[in-house]
């Protein structure tokens, strides 16, 4: 009973969250949203694990915190260094003097 | 002694999910990222801690107990981490946070979320 109530209730911030990374006006929003939803899976998971009597459920949240911090971070160094690569196009194009100004690095 | 155990494992859990609620309702209606952070970083502390507390209360002192901790000891490391990485990679790019006083629901939205949260803008609201 205690355990169903707190998946209800960790589904629901699962949902308002997922309203966030749908609507997020920047990338930073939806990595933002994506996060917390992990961690709310988190709990989720653990908490399912006592639902249905499994302990075996802890350790899949365990290796399910570490993959899901994992790719946060991928994702972020991805953005940086396509960021990177884009502005260091644009500060080679401005030199070729195709371009005024190079700032506006995405 | 159980009933005891039994109650503060129910306000530990429900607890632990309303702050959860409360995360993604302030997900859902601050206004710029800096101020998600902050409501995304309350589910990742506190919620996580009530809600494990209370699923380690059930489970007494055994193994699974231990896990638990684990899990919010990489909690505590993990998100940490990434919300540090993220606000850097945002400030990086050029996304500045809102300044000033938040527009009331009558007044104009010229200083809306459209006007600081535009990808990649490179100016804040005046």
């Amino acid at each position: 009973m205690m355990f169903g109530v707190t998946a209800l209730l960790l589904l629901v911030a699962m949902a308002l969250g997922l309203v966030r990374a749908l609507r997020g006006p920047t990338v930073f929003d939806r990595i933002l949203a994506v996060n917390m939803i992990g961690t709310a899976t988190v709990a989720l998971i653990s908490t399912l694990g006592f639902v249905v009597g499994r302990d075996d459920l802890v350790d899949i949240a365990l290796i399910y915190a570490l993959i899901s911090f994992t790719s946060t971070l991928a994702v972020l160094r991805f953005g940086d260094h396509e960021r990177a690569q884009r502005s260091a196009a644009a500060r080679h194009a401005s030199t070729d003097g195709a371009h005024g100004s190079s700032e506006g690095g995405l | 002694m159980e009933l005891l155990r039994d109650v503060l494992s129910w306000v530990l859990l429900v607890g632990g999910g309303l702050v959860a609620i409360a995360s993604g309702i302030g997900l859902r209606r601050l206004p710029d990222l800096y101020t998600r952070m902050h409501a995304a970083g309350m589910l990742d502390s506190l919620g996580a801690l009530c809600v494990l507390a209370g699923l380690g209360l059930q489970s007494g002192a055994s193994l699974v107990t231990f896990k638990l901790a684990l899990v919010y000891a990489f909690l505590l490391l993990t998100t940490a981490t990434a919300s540090h990485a993220l606000g850097k990679s945002a400030l990086r790019s050029g996304l500045r946070p809102l300044e000033g006083v938040w527009p009331a629901p009558g007044e104009a939205q010229s200083v809306g979320p459209e006007a600081g949260d535009r990808p990649g803008g490179t100016t804040g609201p005046a």
